[in-house]
């Protein structure tokens, strides 16, 4: 048996995915931020994407002015809750925290942020004011971090924003991709309902923008048009038996478990496919949704991962195995998973090779394909003048984040290929300074 | 071991921790427990015309996350009938015949203080102290730091209690006064053996800012207090030095204010300090923490070859002189370890905005470590004293140590400024930035 018992109701799912950066108490907050050296040109925000005045706002909370450390937060990030919780702090402020240096446990960043936004949100406090109707509208298509991240400064600025978004909820992967035990569904969505009150943007759900003539009747009702669609589906990687039942894209399968949560059924032996941040997240919710083994497998040496250490840490952490040196063959079974053929592999001259004969099927009933996301290319083609680069990803100016299509701006994981949270978010707000320029 | 045993003009005990008159010696049942623990002595919480005292007595002071740097109080004197602390006096010098009970005494008239003197000589205590030093509430009522603050009112006061004493009599001073060794001499001529300092100075601790009313709050008023706790023991250390400096100032001294580890004790008593008194660290921590002076002060003893109290006592004093007395050729310069610095760079900003733009960011070479100007550096410490890395910034002696020159030699040579823009200013040749470079800083 697994560390954690299969979850049947709410309570069993929410115990086995703890979250992993729990809300501080008062005692802890006033301690931890009484730790805070206040560096000066510290390199906690010039490691933070959106520049957060991290200092600042420790201060603010150790001299109790909460409202005033939420409003430094929401200033550089609206997605200041979410990002204190799914940020990878380790690599980004807390990672630079000077402490470090000297071997000593670096301030708790991001809970701390959250200590401060929390009591923001759950007081519904207004932060800012709106600049007055300028009488210019902006579409944005997709309610991701970068596009309410977009709306929020363009209402500052005095635009009228709707936001069209295919799904059902706000917030993209931060509640539809990001692992259970980073953050809950509700926190999620009382930050962005936070968020929408404040700024008074529209957000039309389940209205997917897939046409050119759904586009043009944007370019023809509003005066510019931002993109954050974000990525596609998980990528095939041209596996036999890819189909079969019991095959999972990880993006699409965390997009379930955030949804249906202890409803998903999982196999009792799954297979990870990948060796990237997504493949951890996928592993580590295998096992704690009650998978009797779970296998991470990626073809390359640990060394060569994508995932940042402490995510496999985390995986680790809840039983999950690391098989490295072994690319996947094809899918086995009949009509479902049964198993994964598996060639070991080396390096000889740099380049990855399968050592002949040494293939291997391992049984399983469940496998998790975390190769990457595809980009949406066909969705892109229908803007005309809208150029790619090779890598398929959105051309923007890098200031203003305009796209070749001067009236279409762009930011998120279809210009960066796919990177944080708090990488779009930082970007959004940028690119509604690009549209004010534009407009102006 | 060396002899930590302690005489303060004739009170002995084993060893110099006191506790001071206060809560912590308000019952024989306190005194008792803390000797237990191994407290060398205790003055009682005074005796007098017992009070009544209000309830929300004390406000603390913290800083970040220490709690308890300083503690204010507007409790009064004891508000227990003088037989029941008579017969615990008693009880203690019963089971603690060689630790020191000193008896804290405030009364108004002469009958009185010659009625309490026997009683408690009577009830066994070792010493009296003289509490004219209490700043809130007692002193309203003419006793206290009213007391304290009138030299000649003190003067005849230790008088009276001299008329009928044969026990050591020490008088304990406040600091709400400008001049702490003119009550100080006040004590000696009225004939007082010892005096202890400081008292609690007169505060307001701090306000409530929702409901506008300084704490502590009785009822929706408050009221200055009387401050003390680790906060005030620079002020004390200063008082304590000028009383044992001073040529008309003869009697020991046994010093107050701040003092909750060894290394206190030990600074107070380079200072010149027979003995210690003990009450904040107590009221925060209880009387264990004598567990850590006693082998704290016994150890540094032992690092240093004193063999007792008095070969350590006032090894500071000499060392304490006026400003004109130091020497204006010793020059000292900050150097940073650059293997140790943690790029925090507060060195930088202090220096830069609150004190001579003598430290330089090193630009684009990726290290965050800040460098020293050396020719804008004026060695006033303030960038060792930030930085949050033990050792990492250390003040190097630049001078050879040969030339002596002080302002009293320069006054007496003629060669110091006199006028407002003399060319002999200190400051004359040192770099200032021009006042528009600021608005060109990021």
């Amino acid at each position: 048996m697994g560390e954690f018992k299969k979850p049947v109701s709410e309570e069993e799912f929410d115990k086995n995915f703890g979250q992993i950066k729990p809300l501080m108490n008062q005692t802890e907050a006033h301690l931890e931020s009484s730790r805070c050296l206040f560096c000066y040109d510290a390199p906690c925000q010039t490691a933070c994407p959106t520049s957060i005045d991290i200092p600042l706002f420790i201060r603010q909370i150790n001299s109790g002015d909460l409202t005033g450390s939420a409003k430094t937060i929401y200033a550089s990030n609206y997605f200041g809750n979410a990002c204190g919780k799914v940020c990878p702090t380790e690599v980004l402020c807390e990672g630079a925290c000077v402490y470090v240096e000297q071997n000593v446990k670096p301030i708790e960043i991001g809970r701390l942020q959250n200590y401060a936004t929390d009591q923001a949100i759950s007081e519904n406090k207004k932060l800012f004011e709106l600049a007055p109707e300028n009488g210019k509208k902006v579409a944005i298509i997709g309610a991701g971090p970068a596009g309410i991240s977009c709306a929020c400064e363009l209402r500052t600025l005095g635009y009228v924003v709707d936001i069209f978004e295919s799904k059902e909820k706000p917030s993209g992967l931060t509640v539809y991709g990001v692992a259970p035990y980073k953050i809950t569904n509700e926190e999620v969505l009382d930050e962005m309902a936070y968020l929408k009150e404040q700024f008074g943007y529209s957000v039309r759900y389940n209205e997917p923008i897939n046409s050119k003539a759904g586009l043009e009747k944007l370019e023809q009702e509003y005066d510019a048009v931002f993109i954050g669609i974000g990525l596609g589906n998980t990528s095939s990687i041209q596996l036999a038996g890819e189909n079969l039942e019991n095959c999972f894209g990880a993006t699409e399968l965390i997009e379930e478990l955030r949804m249906n949560h202890h409803k998903v059924e999982f196999g009792e032996k799954v297979i990870v496919l990948g060796g990237g941040n997504t493949a951890m997240d996928a592993a580590s919710e295998s096992a704690q949704m009650g998978a009797e083994k779970v296998i991470l497998a990626y073809r390359r040496s640990k060394t060569d991962m994508g995932a940042y250490e402490f995510e496999y840490d985390l995986a680790k952490g809840v039983g999950v195995d690391g098989w490295f040196n072994v690319t996947p063959l094809k899918i086995v079974g009949n009509g479902k998973v049964e198993g994964v053929k598996f060639a070991r592999t080396e390096v000889v001259d740099g380049k990855l090779v399968q050592i002949s004969g040494s293939e291997f099927t391992e049984p399983c009933d469940m496998v998790i394909r975390a190769t990457g996301q595809s980009k949406q290319v066909a969705w892109l083609n229908q803007i005309g003048g809208l150029q790619l680069d090779g890598g398929n990803r959105i051309v923007v100016d890098v200031k203003t984040f305009q796209t070749t299509n001067k009236r279409y701006f762009a930011a998120g994981d279809a210009v960066n290929g796919g990177m944080e949270v708090v990488n779009a978010a930082a970007d959004g707000k940028q690119a509604a300074r690009g549209i004010h320029d534009f407009l102006s | 071991m060396p002899d930590i045993s302690s005489n303060l003009a004739g009170i002995k005990s084993p060893n110099p921790f006191w506790l001071a008159s206060a809560p912590p010696t308000n019952s024989g049942y306190q005194v008792m427990k803390a000797f237990d623990a191994g407290w060398g002595g205790a003055v009682w919480k005074t005796l007098g015309v017992p009070v009544v005292n209000v309830s929300s007595r004390y406000g603390g002071v913290n800083y970040r996350d220490s709690r308890l740097i300083g503690l204010n109080n507007i409790e009064l004197i004891t508000d227990r009938p003088l037989k029941d602390n008579l017969h615990e006096i008693e009880e203690v010098k019963k089971y603690f015949p060689d630790h020191a009970v000193v008896a804290s005494l405030m009364v108004e008239s002469r009958a009185e203080w010659h009625q309490i003197v026997k009683d408690v000589e009577n009830a066994g205590a070792d010493g009296i102290e003289l509490n004219f030093g209490c700043p809130h509430g007692m002193c309203e009522r003419g006793m206290g730091s009213a007391v304290g603050q009138e030299p000649e009112v003190l003067k005849t006061i230790v008088g009276w209690v001299k008329e009928v004493s044969t026990v050591p009599v020490i008088v304990k001073l406040t600091p709400n006064i400008s001049d702490i060794t003119v009550p100080a001499q006040a004590a000696d001529e009225g004939g007082g053996d010892a005096i202890s300092l400081i008292n609690t100075i007169q505060s307001l601790v701090g306000v409530d800012i929702d409901n506008f009313v300084p704490y502590p709050v009785v009822d929706g008023k408050s009221t200055h207090g009387g401050y003390c706790g680790p906060a005030v023991k620079p002020i004390a250390l200063n008082m304590l030095k000028n009383c044992a400096q001073h040529t008309n100032v003869n009697l020991p001294i046994s010093g107050i204010g701040g003092i909750e580890n060894w290394r206190d004790a030990v600074e107070y008593i380079l200072l010149g300090a027979t003995n210690v008194q003990v009450c904040t660290a107590v009221m925060h921590f209880g009387f264990g923490i004598i567990r850590e002076m006693i082998p704290g002060l016994e150890n540094y003893m032992v690092e240093k070859g004193f063999d007792s109290l008095e070969d350590m006592r006032g090894k500071a004093l000499g060392n304490v002189t006026n400003w004109e007395n130091l020497n204006l050729k010793h020059k000292v310069i900050a150097d940073i370890d650059e293997e140790k610095c943690i790029g925090c760079q507060l060195c930088y900003i202090a220096c830069e905005d609150g004190a001579h733009q003598a430290i330089g960011l090193t630009e684009n070479n990726g290290t965050r470590v800040p460098h020293i100007i050396e020719d804008n550096c004026v060695g006033c410490n303030l960038c060792s004293i930030v930085c949050p890395v033990e050792d990492c910034i250390t003040m190097v002696r630049k001078d050879d140590g040969t030339e002596v020159v002080t302002w009293k030699d320069r006054q007496e040579e003629g060669s110091a400024p006199t006028t407002f823009n003399d060319d002999r200013a200190g400051g004359i040749g040192h770099w200032v930035p021009e006042p528009k470079d600021a608005l060109n800083k990021k």
